[in-house]
């Protein structure tokens, strides 16, 4: 059934600043980085900082950062007078699609009129993103996983992408060919981390982490901020920029995917998915549409075989079909037609978390908008629908239609 | 899928950088475990198996609980192939495998695998528990490869 508050409401703004490799965003502190977001973003809107009453988060950056941020003191820092919705999913990176729709609620409930979603990240070397749950004393659920050394969420992963292998004949070509992709994508992309072209003997050359997964399968571990600005379509007609209507929007997971990463109980099939398929059947439910219909696709690339994964889950491609659907080129975007290589649709064409930043999806969001505005560097020919979503994750993960005006 | 790397045989992390704990829903499985017995939390209403041990039963909402005793035996449901010890980053080749347990309902216990060369395990092999003493006097399960082949 169509979702009531379908293009009800719109991204109409978006602001990030440079990206650094983790660490190197020192001396700035997390909440100048998040204050250049809003600032820049609501810049991008045309509204004043002040404007914004509501904020929607989806994580509040604490677990693993040098600082976190919140709504008390961003509101001491740009001055908003009041606030009357700031409320955040429960999670990680698994929700930052939904936390538009989460802005979404706040607005169409009538508690707040301008709603920013930020994310600011920022790491020291002794706190490493990717070693959060090695850093964790073990809780009395996870002495069930920590002591079997499997620490970070990389090798979490790839106990998930043996099992796809085992399965169904996945193979590491087509990480290489996910890798690959993601950078020939960024290499045309100033603010990008990783700009030189890969061949697949230096993707097989790079370090084996938690076989079957390579470093160069791990995304980039970057500090940074982006905000999006959303208001509701009476309000973004005013606004400086083309609208990105919020056409739909899910979060959450089945209980069968709720068992991932710290459990290893999830049933086949669910165990080498993304855990996507719930937020996928409820966004295309939604909508009225099935991936055939995207002209670009923003997946959360943390991982190079989560991108496979969350292809089968969306309908990119049929179960198990993923290792052919992405070695015929699919995710690729090509200059020339300003389409998907052989009939594919684009993924990333941004360079995503494995080339240009990691900013725990946001830039997937701002990515998004770009193309629906036709501002996008690598643009997408005709683009009036972009699919985002949210990390592979513990639960809430989340997905998001963004059409358009 | 097996791997092209020759790793060499897969060790279980030492015990002494091993920590643990517990609360009142886990503690009956690692009670069994100092004593090497295999156990895992069934619900003594409707007898549905659950990993790790929790409040409720997930099937009925029953409180009750049941210990049996396990063979101990299982097969590999999947697994990493890790080089670095997490405790140090010094080169360590182990094997974080999930097992599926015999007679449990298809419950899991995540440990390391031994008893072969790493780049020679495969998912659906068959092992069983062996207990690696670990900080504070518990006993963890992991496991060994009972059919090399
Ligand atoms: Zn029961």
């Amino acid at each position: 059934m169509t979702w009531s508050h379908q293009d009800k409401c719109a991204i109409v703004g978006v602001g990030a600043t440079d990206y650094y490799l983790r660490g190197k965003s020192w001396p700035r502190t997390i909440n100048d980085m998040a204050g250049e977001a809003i600032l820049k973003a609501c810049d991008d809107a045309g509204i004043s900082v002040k404007d914004i009453d509501g904020f929607a988060y989806y994580a509040g950056a604490s677990a693993g950062y040098v600082d976190k941020f919140d709504t008390g003191s961003l509101m001491e820092t740009l001055g908003m007078s009041h606030v009357s919705f700031t409320a955040s999913l429960t999670s990680g990176g698994g929700g930052v699609a939904g936390a538009v729709g989460l802005a979404t609620a706040g607005l169409m409930n009538e508690d707040c009129r301008y709603a920013v979603t930020v994310m600011a990240v920022q790491q020291v070397p002794t706190a490493r993103l990717g070693a959060i749950f090695g850093a964790m004393k073990p809780d009395p659920e996870n002495s069930f996983l920590l002591p079997s050394g499997l620490i970070g969420p990389g090798h979490l992963m790839s106990v998930l992408a043996r099992r796809h292998m085992h399965l169904y004949g996945t193979t590491e070509d087509v990480l290489a060919e996910i890798v690959m992709a993601s950078r020939q994508h960024a290499i045309n992309r100033p603010k990008a981390i990783r700009r030189t072209p890969l061949t697949k003997e230096e993707y097989l050359a790079s370090v084996m982490l938690a076989d079957p997964l390579r470093r160069l399968d791990f995304c980039l571990e970057t500090d940074g901020a982006v905000a999006v600005i959303t208001t509701t379509a009476d309000r973004a007609k005013d606004c400086r920029q083309k609208p990105a209507y919020i056409h739909a929007c899910a979060h959450g997971a089945s209980r069968a995917w709720g068992r991932a990463f710290g459990w290893m109980g999830m049933p086949d099939p669910e165990f080498s998915s993304s855990g996507h398929q719930f937020v996928a059947d409820r966004i295309w439910a939604q909508s009225g549409l099935r991936a055939s219909d995207m002209d670009v696709a923003l997946i959360y690339d943390h991982f190079s075989s989560m991108v496979l994964a969350q292809l089968e889950d969306y309908g990119f491609c049929e179960r198990g079909e993923g290792n052919d659907y992405i070695l015929s080129g699919k995710l690729r975007y090509d200059p020339a037609t300003g389409r998907g290589v052989n009939g594919g649709i684009p993924v990333n064409p941004h360079g995503g978390q494995l080339s240009e930043a990691y900013i725990i999806g946001m830039t997937h969001i701002l990515e998004a908008v770009e193309q629906l505005r036709g501002t996008a560097i690598n643009q997408v020919a005709d683009c009036e629908f972009a699919l985002v979503t949210g990390g592979p994750a513990p639960i809430p993960i989340s997905s998001l239609v963004l059409r358009s005006a | 899928m097996t791997t092209s790397i020759a790793y060499g045989p897969a060790r279980v992390l030492p015990g002494e950088q091993i920590h643990i704990s517990t609360n009142p829903d886990t503690e009956p499985f690692w009670e069994a475990a100092k004593e090497r017995r295999l156990t895992a939390c069934q619900c003594a209403s409707c007898g549905q198996f659950r990993m790790p041990p929790s409040a409720y039963c997930p099937n009925c909402s029953s409180k009750e609980r049941n210990w049996p005793t396990l063979p101990g035996t299982g097969q590999v449901f999947s697994y990493a192939i890790c080089n670095k010890n997490p405790a140090n980053g010094e080169d360590y080749v182990y094997v974080p495998v999930v097992v599926e347990l015999d007679q449990a309902g298809g419950v899991r216990l995540v440990g390391n695998l031994t008893g072969c060369n790493a780049e020679d395990m495969h998912i659906g092999m068959r092992v069983e528990v062996e207990w690696t003493d670990i900080c504070d006097g518990w006993v963890l399960p992991n496991f060994r490869v009972t059919d090399p082949a």
